[in-house]
Formats: structure tokens, C-alpha cells, sequence
């Protein structure tokens, strides 16, 4: 290894994005190496500069980036002074990119023959037309998917988020590059599917032998994908090495804190948290914000649980069908939830898991009556919710409060966050403006808000303050169920910690009852005590949080946990 | 797709009977007597009147003026004017030129609009995209008329550089000068939608991952930029429809074209009922059927787009 050249070396690299307060860093003396088929993953939360530091790479940064410093050589070449011509061949033909969002990444209106075939000839590995066509099935074939030559023709909105991934990476790999970089390749897609198309991934650049940059968040995705990790925090490196070696010893504090906040990591670590403790507890002091440590706060939730207590939440034999409109007179039928029964003691948290199409967020769309259900019978408190009139629903959606999973698209951008929280005191008619404003305080503190962010607009807060915000507002009628929507499948793992420990410490205070949804396993682990895990409508495997993880009685169940990415990573060796 | 023209042409009918009916009020309430007018300085005596009234049905109470007219309007005959032409004749004779004109200022309002939003929305903040802005605030910013008559002034009188008005036959080389004026209240429009849709397709993921590909600029600006960028322009064609058959009234007036808005324009001058009715009804038909065929062409731009019943 050691005589080898590294295929990329980037050097002191320093980007800059320009605003209207002059040149803003966003990339500060990044160096690493890479050699001839590795594989290194950048980890770090939004905003760490990491997609920045790939898209530096190959001169891809948006209009108001600049590279202000530093190098960026491969095989010889510094790619940062090459002209637009030089970089234009030396993408996609030597780099291949695998972009973030394969929802966005193909063109919507351009059929998937045409943009796998586009590449082809733009990197002259074919020209005429047939050979074109054939290498583009080849592409698509050797991508995962089978039936390549029908799919040519179809357009990207027929395809799922998997398929357009398989797409993009056939894309990616289609000129045989010396390198990969892969932007998060999986973050907008089911853990199932991840990691199917992490395995194929993998496959195809250990034939090649291609080298890879990978990009994630996730702290265990990166551990389990690769042999060497660079840590980035606010542009720079603050620690890499062997994978392994940085997750069962984290040297600086920011990684001891990512790795203490991954979720998929705790998880394993509930059963094995003796040795780890004390460094958790350093972690702790260390890290600059309110304490947050998910065992503690997983230990907690247990406590409270109470699973003798009354049913709160009950669904019985819940069908949903939905009418999917087609193009003639006619609607085809379509359920979403089917015959689904759970029932939620007080006080405890049950939770809802399933992929995307599962029908869980419709279930509690059904619950907050926001849908009518077809049939069957969903009791709160021992009333039935389908047959209540308006002003017992009125009194039902003042004691049950939702979360949704986009603080961005769930807070009204033209009303302060003040009002906001008031809102719901305002629409139930509750106190006078006085104490109303004095609720909203109360709130704010227990989410852990300062006041000053009451005369601010939600554009002015982070992702998650904004999540804050969101459950703030539901806490403001003093609910007794809150229904939490991938309330933090959007949150960077420091602040997803953060509001489940918040969520934990809520409970705890003020006895809620939360159906949690979510897609991802690793959380339930924290934050849940029952698991109802759902697929295509049914109910496959209902059990406590406990008997799903040690002992999961359905091969769907196994494969969700399976799924989760560095789950059979030891820790604290 | 077939459900959705049906039902898109029957939406049409109530359109036509409420148009018609509404224009019929607006000409019926406005102020003269037509018959007087056909006069001019002389005095008719009360036969004359009371033939021409009996001649044009103006003697009838209004509903049944209405019903009578939209009879014949059914039978396929839009009626005389109180000239004594036939309306049809005169549609048939006018339709032509307005056409021609239409598409000519279409032409130029999609070519230099598009290329002038397509290098302002690129090049964001410089100097070519401030002026662009400028100039087209202020060509939203000027009633039609003063537009037309500064043109004419300046292009067609000071520097002689087109006739000041067209021709008869009205040959392509007169329809520039009053297509150009057409186009440029709808252009204006055009550029700034262009520039929006251009900046925001650029910022799409899918055009830096055509890049990332491999693909040259040349190859990503007109494939993935600006094809993306013309589906709200084309959507909004519809709508610069309306503009457009207002803004050649007036035009066709100011440069004398010989077309259906300079015909529609005397039309209202002199009272005629159902001429102005027939030529507006047709004129709405038009509008109706283009926004239409727009909406299909939105389908073809977009393949996202299904037409669900």
C-alpha cells in the first residue's frame, strides 16, 4: 500500500462561498489521500462541508463557491486549475459522481434511456446509435436491473427511489472510472433498500477496483462501508483513520459525541454499556450543548412504561381503502391500511415501523381523523374517534397533538414563532392573551428554547429548533397523546439525540402517551416500548421493543434489523 | 387523454353562450341609436327608421334579439352588419392577416425572450441581466398605445427604417414593425419567466449530476437547463393569449393592418351589434381552443403531467 501513489491527494484544500458579507469558509485545510481501489467515507452533519469538499473535487460547486486554497491532484493533475474543458472530460469519464437525491437527480422529463445514453456518448465509450443503446442496457443491467431494455423508455417518475438510484449508479460507474464519489447515495431511501443497493455498490467497484469517496451522515453507514473514516466538523477534519479503529475509540470529543448520538449505534450498546459509560459520561462534559445521552434516556422511557395501564389509543380491525383516480371514468381501489389492530397503554410510547407504503403514516392520519376510516373502530380513551361530532373532535384534537416529520413544511413562515405556539390556545379558546403568552413561555422553556426566539420567523432557526418549535406548539394545549410523524427522521443525529432525549424527558414529566412513526429501527430502540412494524398495510409482528430486537418472530422484522447500518459493529473493546 | 379533450371541449360550451350573451348586454347597453348613426348628418324619416329597425330585429325586446341572432350564430351565419356585409366575409377576409401578424409577434416574443431570460437567469447579476430587467419594467410599465406610437414614430417616420403603416395585401415586411410592438408587452413578460425558471431549474440537482456525468456545457444548458425552463414559459403562452388578441386591437389600429382587430375596433366605433358580438365571439372560440391545445402541449413538456378526468 505504503508504495503506491494515492490516485487523489487533496491538499490544504480551502472553499469559500461568496455572500453578501464577503467570502463565508465553508471548507477549511482538508487533506487526505486516497489509493487505487479504497474506499474512504467523509462523515459529518449537514453543514460540515463534507459535499462541499466532493463537489470541490470535481470542480462542481454551485456559482457562489470558489476553492480559495490548497490542491487537489490526481494522477498528476491538479484538478482545481484545470480549464472547463480539461474538468468536463475528466468528469464522468475518470470520476464518476453519484449524487444525493435520487428523487431530483434525473431529469424529470427526459426518459431514462435517453439520459443513460447521453452519458455513453458524451464519454465516447460508444457512438453509433445501436451500440450506444446496447451499452446503455448493459449499464442498467449491471446496475440491478433486470428488465433494463423495457425500461429505457419510461420516464424517472415511473420509477422508485431504489430503481433511480440503480440508475444513477450505472450512470456513475458506466465509463469504468478510476474513482467514485458517492454523495449520500442512500439517505432518501428505506433501510432495506440501502442496503441492497450499498451491497451491489460495493460488488461493482471490488470488480473494478475502483476507489471511492463516501459521503454520509451516518456514523455507522460510514463504519460498515468503509475501511477509513475522515471526520469533518464545520470544514475541517477533526479526526480520520481505520473505520473500526474511530468508532470503538474516538480520540476528539465532536466524534465522541457522534458515536455516543447514532442511533444505530446505541442500540447495540443498550446491551452492552458497561465498559462504555464512563466514556459517555466524558462525552457528556464535553459536548457544548444540554446533556443528551440516548441510554440514559432509552432507560428512562423503561421506567415509565407502565404496560398494565389502561389502553389510550386502541385500534381495532382499522381498513383503510383509498380511490386511485386513473385516466378514463373509472377509480381503481387501493388499501393502504388493512385490518390493522394495536392499543397504546398510558403513558407508554408505541411504535409504528415500516417502509415507505407501509400505511403507517396514513394510520395516523386515521387516528387524528385528518382521513376517515373505511372500516373498524379506533377508540381513544374508550371513544370511538370515526363516529365523533365536531365539537368532540374539537375537545379530541385539543388532548391529541401531531408532529410531522418536515419542520420546514409544518410551521407557517409568515407567522413569528410566538404565535405559532399560541396558535392552538387561540383556535381552543384557551385564557386570555396574558395567559395565554405566559403558556407559551412555559412551553418554550420545556423544550429548551430561549425567549428570545419568540419574535423570530421560522427561516431565522436551525432544523432543529424548528422541530422545537413544532412540538412546543403541540405541548401548548397540554395534550395527553402526541402523535409524532418521523418527527426526526429529518434531523442531523446530534439534534434527533437531542429531541428524543427531550421526547423521553417529556414523558417522563408530564406522562404522554406518543404513537412514534417512523421508518428507522435504530430509533424505535430509544425511544419506543412497544413495536407494531407494518408492511404494505398489515400488521406482520407486534411485540415489546425488547422481544423485537432479540428475538424478532418474522423475516421482515429480520431484515428491517438487519438493515440497520453498523449494527454488528462491536463497540467499546 | 381522449376524457380529458371531451370534457375540456364541453367546458367550452358554456363559455360560448355566457361570452356571447354578455357582449351582447355590454353592446345592447351601449349609448346611440345605431340607426340614427348609418345617417350620419342626415335625418332619417320614421319609415327609413322603422324598416331598419324591422331589418335588424331592432325592434324586438332584447331576449329575443339575443336568441334570434344566436339562431343564425348556430346555422353557421354570423349575422350582417349594419352596413350590410356579411360578417362572415368580412372574418374571412380580415382572419388571415391578424394570423399572420399573431404568429409573426409570437415568433419574435418566444425567440428573443427566451434567448434574453436564458442569458440573464445564467448569468445572474451581471450586467446584461440589470439591463434586461430595466428595460423590460419599463416596456411593462407603458400602455400599448404610447408603445405603438413612439415605434411608429421613431422607426417608421425618423428613421424611415419600415413603412409607418402596412400596405395593401399587407406583405410580411409591413407586419414587422407592428408585430415587434405586439410582441413587446408579452416579451417582457416572457424574458422575466424565462430568467425566474432558468434560475431555479439550475439550481436542480439533476443539471449538476448532468454535469457530474460528464456532459459539456453546451450539451447540459439547452438538454437539461433550458428545456425544463420552457414548461412555465409554454404554460403561460395561454394566458399572454388574451394580451396578445388586446394588444392587436389597438396595434392593427395605430398601423392600419387590415386585420379583425382593426375591424373590430371600427366595428365598436360605429355600434354594430352584430359584428362586434360575431367577431368577439370568435375571438373567445379561439382563445378557448388554444388554451387547449397549450394544455396538451403541457402534457407533451412534461411527462409527469397524466390528465386525469
Amino acid at each position: 500500500m505504503t508504495a503506491l501513489e494515492p490516485l487523489l491527494s487533496v491538499e490544504d484544500l480551502q472553499v469559500a462561498f461568496k455572500t453578501q458579507d464577503g467570502f463565508v469558509p465553508a471548507v477549511r485545510g482538508v487533506s487526505f489521500d486516497l489509493y487505487p481501489g479504497e474506499t474512504v467515507a467523509i462523515v459529518g452533519e449537514s453543514g460540515s462541508g463534507k459535499s462541499t469538499t466532493a463537489h470541490a473535487i470535481i470542480n462542481l460547486l454551485p456559482g457562489s463557491g470558489k476553492v480559495t486554497g490548497g490542491r487537489v491532484m490526481f494522477e498528476g493533475r491538479d484538478l482545481t486549475k484545470l480549464s472547463r474543458r480539461e474538468i468536463e472530460s475528466v468528469r464522468g469519464r475518470e470520476i464518476g459522481l453519484v449524487p444525493q437525491d435520487p428523487m431530483n437527480s434525473l431529469n424529470p422529463v427526459h426518459r431514462i434511456g435517453f439520459q443513460v445514453e447521453e452519458t455513453i456518448r458524451a464519454n465516447g465509450l460508444a457512438t453509433s446509435k445501436r451500440e450506444v443503446r446496447k451499452r446503455a442496457i448493459e449499464v442498467l443491467k449491471e446496475a440491478g436491473l433486470a428488465d433494463a431494455d423495457q425500461r429505457l423508455r419510461q420516464f424517472p417518475h415511473e420509477f422508485s427511489g431504489g430503481m433511480r438510484q440503480r440508475v444513477l449508479i450505472g450512470i456513475g460507474l458506466s465509463s469504468d472510472p478510476k474513482l467514485l464519489i458517492a454523495d449520500e447515495p442512500t439517505s432518501a431511501l428505506d433501510v432495506t433498500v440501502q442496503k441492497k443497493i450499498l451491497d451491489h455498490l460495493e460488488t461493482l467497484v471490488q470488480e473494478r477496483n475502483t476507489a471511492v469517496i463516501f459521503i454520509t451522515h451516518d456514523l455507522g453507514l460510514a463504519a460498515e462501508r468503509a475501511e477509513n473514516l475522515v471526520v469533518m466538523h464545520r470544514g475541517k477534519i477533526v479526526e480520520s483513520g481505520p473505520a473500526r479503529e474511530i468508532l470503538q475509540n474516538p480520540q476528539h470529543p465532536y466524534t465522541q459525541r457522534l458515536v455516543a448520538a447514532a442511533p444505530s449505534l446505541a442500540s447495540k450498546r443498550i446491551q452492552s454499556a458497561v465498559t462504555t459509560g464512563a466514556s459517555l459520561a466524558e462525552a457528556e462534559v464535553e459536548g457544548a450543548d444540554a446533556a443528551f445521552d440516548l441510554v440514559t434516556a432509552a432507560e428512562r422511557t423503561a421506567d415509565v412504561a407502565t404496560p398494565d395501564a389502561p389502553p389510550v389509543i386502541e385500534f381495532r380491525d382499522v381498513t383503510k381503502v383509498f380511490k386511485i383516480r386513473t385516466g378514463g371514468p373509472k377509480s381503481i381501489p387501493f388499501t393502504a391500511v388493512d385490518k390493522i389492530s394495536f392499543s397504546v397503554p398510558k403513558g407508554s410510547t408505541m411504535a409504528l415501523v415500516g417502509e415507505s407504503g407501509s400505511g403507517k403514516s396514513t394510520a395516523a392520519k386515521l387516528l387524528l381523523r385528518l382521513e376517515d376510516v373505511t372500516e373498524g373502530d379506533i377508540l381513544v380513551d374508550g371513544t370511538s374517534v370515526p363516529g365523533m361530532n365536531k365539537q368532540e373532535l374539537l375537545k379530541l384534537r385539543r388532548k391529541m397533538q401531531p408532529v410531522f416529520q418536515d419542520p420546514y413544511g409544518s410551521l407557517d413562515p409568515l407567522h413569528n414563532i410566538g404565535n405559532t405556539i399560541a396558535e392552538p390556545l387561540h383556535v381552543h379558546g384557551i385564557g386570555d392573551l396574558k395567559s395565554r403568552k405566559a403558556r407559551v413561555r412555559e412551553v418554550l422553556d420545556q423544550v429548551a428554547l430561549p425567549e428570545t426566539v419568540l419574535t423570530r420567523y421560522p427561516n431565522e432557526l436551525s432544523g432543529g429548533q424548528r422541530q422545537r418549535v413544532a412540538i412546543a406548539r403541540a405541548l401548548a394545549l397540554k395534550p395527553e397523546i402526541v402523535v409524532l410523524d418521523e418527527a426526526v427522521s429529518a434531523l442531523d443525529v446530534l439534534v434527533q439525540a437531542q429531541v428524543l432525549n427531550l421526547l423521553a424527558d417529556l414523558q417522563a414529566e408530564l406522562g404522554l402517551t406518543y404513537l412514534f412513526i417512523t421508518h428507522d429501527l435504530a430509533v424505535v430502540r430509544v425511544i419506543a416500548d412497544h413495536v407494531t412494524v407494518m408492511q404494505k398495510g398489515r400488521v406482520v409482528e407486534q411485540a415489546t421493543v425488547d422481544e423485537v430486537f432479540e428475538n424478532p418472530k418474522t423475516d421482515y422484522t429480520r431484515e428491517l434489523l438487519a438493515a440497520i447500518p453498523g449494527a454488528d459493529i462491536p463497540l467499546g473493546a | 387523454m381522449i376524457w380529458y379533450i371531451v370534457r375540456r371541449l364541453l367546458q367550452g360550451i358554456p363559455v360560448f353562450f355566457g361570452s356571447t350573451f354578455i357582449i351582447f348586454t355590454m353592446v345592447f347597453a351601449m349609448p346611440g341609436n345605431p340607426v340614427l348613426r348609418m345617417f350620419g348628418d342626415r335625418t332619417p324619416s320614421p319609415q327609413q327608421i322603422a324598416a331598419l329597425e324591422e331589418k335588424f330585429h331592432l325592434d324586438q325586446p332584447f331576449l329575443s334579439r339575443y336568441f334570434l341572432y344566436l339562431g343564425d350564430v348556430l346555422q353557421g351565419d354570423l349575422g350582417t352588419t349594419y352596413a350590410g356585409q356579411s360578417v362572415n366575409e368580412i372574418l374571412a377576409r380580415t382572419f388571415p392577416t391578424t394570423l399572420r401578424l399573431a404568429l409573426l409577434a409570437v415568433l419574435i416574443q418566444l425567440i428573443i425572450g427566451v434567448l434574453a431570460g436564458l442569458i440573464s437567469g445564467l448569468r445572474k447579476g451581471g450586467i446584461f441581466d440589470n439591463a434586461t430587467l430595466l428595460i423590460t419594467l419599463v416596456i411593462i410599465s407603458m400602455p400599448v398605445f404610447v408603445f405603438a406610437f413612439v415605434a411608429q414614430w421613431i422607426f417608421g417616420i425618423n428613421l424611415g427604417w419600415f413603412r409607418p403603416t402596412v400596405g395593401a395585401g399587407a406583405p410580411w415586411s409591413d407586419l414587422i414593425l407592428p408585430a415587434i410592438v405586439l410582441a413587446g408587452l408579452n416579451m417582457a413578460y416572457v424574458v422575466r419567466l424565462t430568467r425566474a425558471s432558468v434560475i431555479e431549474t439550475n439550481q436542480n440537482d439533476f443539471v449538476r449530476m448532468a454535469y457530474g456525468k460528464g456532459l459539456s456545457r453546451g450539451r447540459v444548458i439547452p438538454v437539461h437547463v433550458l428545456r425544463n425552463s420552457m414548461i412555465p414559459v409554454t404554460t403561460n403562452l395561454a394566458a399572454d393569449f388574451g394580451i396578445l388578441i388586446v394588444g392587436a386591437t389597438v396595434t392593427e389600429g395605430i398601423f392600419n393592418v387590415p386585420g379583425v382587430g382593426n375591424e373590430l375596433f371600427k366595428a365598436i366605433n360605429r355600434h354594430d351589434t352584430p359584428e362586434i358580438v360575431s367577431i368577439v365571439t370568435i375571438l373567445v372560440i379561439v382563445y378557448v381552443l388554444v388554451n387547449i391545445a397549450i394544455d396538451l402541449l403541457y402534457g407533451v413538456l412534461d411527462p409527469r403531467i397524466r390528465y386525469v378526468k
